[in-house]
This record gives C-alpha cells, sequence and structure tokens, in this order.
C-alpha cells in the first residue's frame, strides 16, 4: 500500500486510465477545431463531440441537443442561473436556492440580488434536506426558477430531488439542480426527476478538470437561456468558445464507464465507506455524523470528532488526504457553512472531516485510514481541555468562554 | 499550508501535556478561547513558594497545530521564570520562534493570554490567602 492516500474524492478524482486513452487522439493527430466544416480534421473533432454528447446525455436520460459543453460546474450554475434569469426577466425576478449550495451558486445569486433579484435561501433541516413544506411556500407569482443541488459537495446529502422536481412542474418554475456530486455515482434521470437544468463536471467523476456540461430541457418544457460567453456562436448560441475537444471526448468517456459500472461501484463503495464508519464508531466516543445516513452519496462519510480541532488531526493524519470544516483550513477563517447550517454548532463544525472514497481505493486503504485517524483523534484527545472538561462531567454549554 | 519544523515538533512532541491540580494555591490556571472559535488553551504554573520561581508548566489545547506548539512553547518558555519574568513574553515573541504565518498570529496572542490568565488565577489566590487565612473557593 502506497501513502499517501487520496480520500478526497469530492474535490476532485483521478483521471481513469480508459478516460485518458479516450482523450489522446484529440491532442496531436485529431487536433482539429469540431466548427471547421470543410475538412477531415473538422469532422474527427465534430464526431468525437458528438460521440461524447451522446455518452453523456445516455447517461442521465437526455437526447444529445439537451447538453451544452462548458468549463465545468461553475461556469453551468452561471450559466443557468444568469441564463434563466436574464431570459425570464419579464416573467418574474424570484429564485430559490438552499443555504447549503455550492459557492458557484451562492455567488451567483448573491450577483444576481444586486441586480434587482429576489433571491429566497431556504435553511435545510439538521438532516441537511430542505421541507417540501417550506419551499411550496416559497414559491410566488414571481419565481422563475429553484435551484436546489443533487448532492451536497460536503455532507453528501442528497435533497429530494424528484420531490422538488414533480413541485416545480405543477407551478410552472423551471427547476436546477447542481449534480457534479451525484452524476456518476448513483442514477440520475432528467425525465424521471423532471429537472429542465442540471449542471455536471468530469473531474468528480474520473474524467478531465476543465470540462463540465449543462443540461437544457427542450421539451415540455423547451428552457432558453440568455448566453453568458459571447462569441462563435458554438453550442447553439448557449457558449460560445472553441470546445475542448479532447476534454469533451474524455467527460464522455467517463459518462460510459460510470453508467456501465454504477451498481457494482456503489455497492463496493457504501461497503468501504460504512466500514470506516462503523469502526469509527465503534473505536472512539463523541463521534458525530453531519447530516442524513439515510439520504446521501454511498462514497461520502462526514463526521466530527468533539473536542478535536480539525485541522490539527488533518495534520497528524498527513499521510491521508481528506478535507475539513474547520475554520482553520478554509480561506475565510469560517467554519464551514454547509455543517454550519444543519444547526450542529460552530465548534462540531470545526471538529469534522470529509472523507470521500472513490473508484480506486481499496479496503487495506480504508483499514488503515481508519486505524490512523482513531489513533490521532485519541492522541489529540489526550492533549484537549475539552475533552478533559467533558469527561469530569463538566457541561461545555454552560461555560462562559472568553470568545476572542 | 506548510508547517514551520518547529510547529511540526511541538505538534508531534508536545512538551509539559498534562494537568495540575486547579484548586491548589501554589497553582495558575489560564482558560482562554472558545470552542466555538476553534481554540481553547488551558495552562498552568505551578510556583515555588520559597524561590518564587516557576518550576512546572502543564497545557491541555484544543486548536490547531500552531494553537498546539504555540502553547506548547509557552510552557517551556514560563519553566525557571519568576511570575513577573514571564508576563514579559510576547506574542511576537512566540510569532518569531515558531514563524508563525500571519492567518496563525492569533494562535499567539491566545498563548500569551494564556500565559497571564494563568498568573492572573495565581495572583488572586495569593491575595486571599494573605488577606483572609482561609481560601475561598472562586
Amino acid at each position: 500500500m502506497k501513502t499517501p492516500i487520496y480520500l478526497d474524492n469530492h474535490a476532485t478524482t483521478p483521471v481513469d486510465p480508459r478516460v485518458l486513452d479516450a482523450m489522446m487522439p484529440y491532442f496531436t493527430g485529431d487536433f482539429g477545431n469540431a466548427a471547421s466544416r470543410n475538412h477531415a480534421f473538422g469532422w474527427k473533432a465534430e464526431e468525437a463531440v458528438e460521440k461524447a454528447r451522446k455518452q453523456v446525455a445516455d447517461l442521465i436520460g437526455a437526447t444529445s441537443k439537451e447538453i451544452v459543453f462548458t468549463s465545468g460546474a461553475t461556469e453551468s450554475n452561471n450559466l443557468a442561473l444568469k441564463g434563466v434569469a436574464e431570459m425570464y426577466a419579464e416573467r418574474g425576478n424570484h429564485i430559490i436556492t438552499a443555504a447549503t449550495e455550492h459557492k458557484a451558486v451562492l455567488d451567483t445569486t448573491k450577483k444576481l440580488e444586486k441586480h434587482g433579484y429576489r433571491i429566497t435561501y431556504l435553511p435545510v433541516k439538521t438532516d441537511g434536506r430542505v421541507d417540501m413544506d417550506m419551499l411550496r411556500d416559497a414559491i410566488t407569482d414571481k419565481t422563475i426558477l429553484i435551484s436546489i443541488m443533487y448532492a451536497n459537495n460536503e455532507i453528501g446529502v442528497l435533497q429530494p430531488i424528484r420531490e422538488i422536481g414533480k413541485l416545480a412542474k405543477e407551478k410552472k418554475v423551471l427547476f436546477h439542480t447542481d449534480a457534479t456530486q451525484a452524476v456518476g455515482k448513483i442514477p440520475v434521470s432528467v425525465i424521471e426527476d423532471n429537472i429542465d437544468l442540471m449542471s455536471l463536471s468530469a473531474h468528480k467523476m474520473y474524467g478531465p478538470k476543465g470540462v463540465g456540461g449543462l443540461y437544457v430541457r427542450r421539451k415540455q418544457p423547451r428552457v432558453q437561456l440568455t448566453c453568458q460567453m459571447d462569441g462563435g456562436g458554438h453550442e447553439r448560441g448557449m457558449r460560445s468558445g472553441t470546445l475542448n475537444v479532447a476534454g469533451i471526448a474524455g467527460f464522455g468517456e467517463a459518462c460510459a464507464i460510470g453508467g456501465r459500472e454504477m451498481a457494482e461501484e456503489t455497492r463496493k463503495l457504501r461497503y468501504l465507506r460504512d466500514k470506516l464508519k462503523d469502526r469509527l464508531l465503534a473505536e472512539l466516543d463523541e463521534v458525530y455524523i453531519n447530516g442524513s445516513m439515510e439520504h446521501r452519496l454511498p462514497h461520502n462519510l462526514n463526521i466530527s470528532f468533539a473536542y478535536v480541532e480539525g485541522e490539527s488531526l488533518l495534520m497528524g493524519i498527513n499521510d491521508i488526504a481528506v478535507s475539513s470544516g474547520s475554520a482553520c483550513t478554509s480561506a475565510t477563517l469560517e467554519p464551514s457553512y454547509v455543517l454550519k447550517a444543519l444547526g450542529a454548532g460552530d465548534d462540531l463544525a470545526h471538529s469534522s472531516i470529509r472523507f470521500g472514497i472513490g473508484r480506486f481505493n481499496t479496503e487495506d486503504e480504508v483499514d488503515y485510514v481508519a486505524g490512523r485517524v482513531v489513533e490521532v483523534v485519541r492522541k489529540l484527545r489526550d492533549l484537549s481541555p475539552l475533552y478533559e472538561m467533558f469527561k469530569e462531567g463538566i457541561d461545555l454549554s454552560k461555560v462562559v468562554w472568553t470568545a476572542h | 499550508m506548510a508547517y514551520s519544523d518547529k510547529v511540526l515538533d511541538h505538534y508531534n512532541h508536545p512538551r509539559n501535556v498534562g494537568s495540575m491540580d486547579k484548586n491548589a494555591p501554589e497553582v495558575g490556571t489560564g482558560i482562554v478561547g472558545a470552542p466555538e472559535c476553534g481554540d481553547v488553551m488551558k495552562l498552568q504554573i505551578k510556583v515555588n513558594e520559597e524561590t518564587g520561581l516557576i518550576e512546572d508548566a502543564k497545557f491541555k489545547t484544543f486548536g490547531c497545530g500552531s494553537a498546539i506548539a504555540s502553547s506548547s512553547l509557552a510552557t517551556e518558555w514560563v519553566k525557571g521564570k519568576t511570575v513577573d519574568e514571564a508576563l514579559e513574553i510576547r506574542n511576537t515573541d512566540i510569532v518569531n520562534e515558531l514563524s508563525l504565518p500571519p492567518v496563525k498570529i492569533h494562535c499567539s496572542v491566545l498563548a500569551e493570554d494564556a500565559i497571564k490568565a494563568a498568573i492572573g488565577d495565581y495572583k488572586k489566590k495569593q491575595v486571599s490567602r494573605t488577606s483572609e487565612p482561609v481560601a475561598q473557593e472562586a
């Protein structure tokens, strides 16, 4: 077993070698521009792009014409939200989203607010899911879009997408979902879920970085977007810019593999994740799982080790790549807003670790990680004044702290 | 983030970890920080009544590696000093010794505060001992 061990597959995933094979021809030999309509170089590139488009569409129950290639999910979220807001401005100015969305959604809606749009940020329940009654109540005759993510990037919690899609359809409001973490991992169908727009990313599913897509429904209803990138009119006018042919070919292949191997892979990932969870819960006290365990991606575990600060834990397991919701690990020095939204308290956010198990992890690696985490948590608890106070029976919530 | 060798050394081999009897008259205890801020330091000193020197110091810290290192270093530095000498320790000294980056300066501030709080607690005990023969629980 080699270290360091990569267990941060919600941040990014390695490119599957089979995906790389599918990409290689389009760098040197078949390097054409997919928009070159009058020679073989262009035709080959276009053929690769259209094959990939079909592969992406097939994975999510869409048709090829409904896929717009982008540079990734951030761009897709921007295009979906701003594109809809601009296109449907006459119909209304209200958008509903949730407090636990990715920053690519939240920062986009914040910008839209500056341009006069009204945004509702739904809180989530302690399990991380939105409340359907609150969503229903939030819809007004000015609501043009609901944007709720499929699966959360920190806690892996799945939102009630099918119910949201049904409600949006009934209320004739467009429904966008950021499905970056879900597609390729769990079955996703834009038909069954009544999704109108969906953001996708290649590098979260063993494809290359810098490529993603936006699903844009063509029928019932036909969704229109105001393009956010002006230029040569690529992607049916919705996203100009020369296509990243090699990246797109890789994205397509990643989707094909993801779809083909999903059932088996899910079983393996869930087994490894549950093994990790069960060991940590069995060998340590005062461990809390963040978010719903029932409605969760099979490869995610987000767990707080009370009385241990996250960054110090990462420092102790420095041969393992995971991430923490601790303030000390964020650029803003604020603890994770996702964990705060669950209402668990900032102290548990500071103590949280996100594990993301992936296609290439082995059982040996997971066993090793469990052992190392237990060892370091115990060591840091020996060092923790809070754990000592807890053991003495002191109620930490009643202590008057000298906040600084 | 890359940690300095000295931070890593204190993190991997923290000095003077532990607790002393906080009710003992010769022990001063300082607890600073808050769990929701992500760091809490407990620093204790034990003063030799005859020499007036801090003969032992212990700490426990909930916080990042730099917070652990700052408090570990603080316990090393206060040992062998008089209470007044220990009050001279500045957070900037800790920053320099551990090569802390700007985002970690608050860890050193917290360590300085912990020293001051421990000494404050010790002094309070001394005053109550001299003014009232029977020490009262705070």
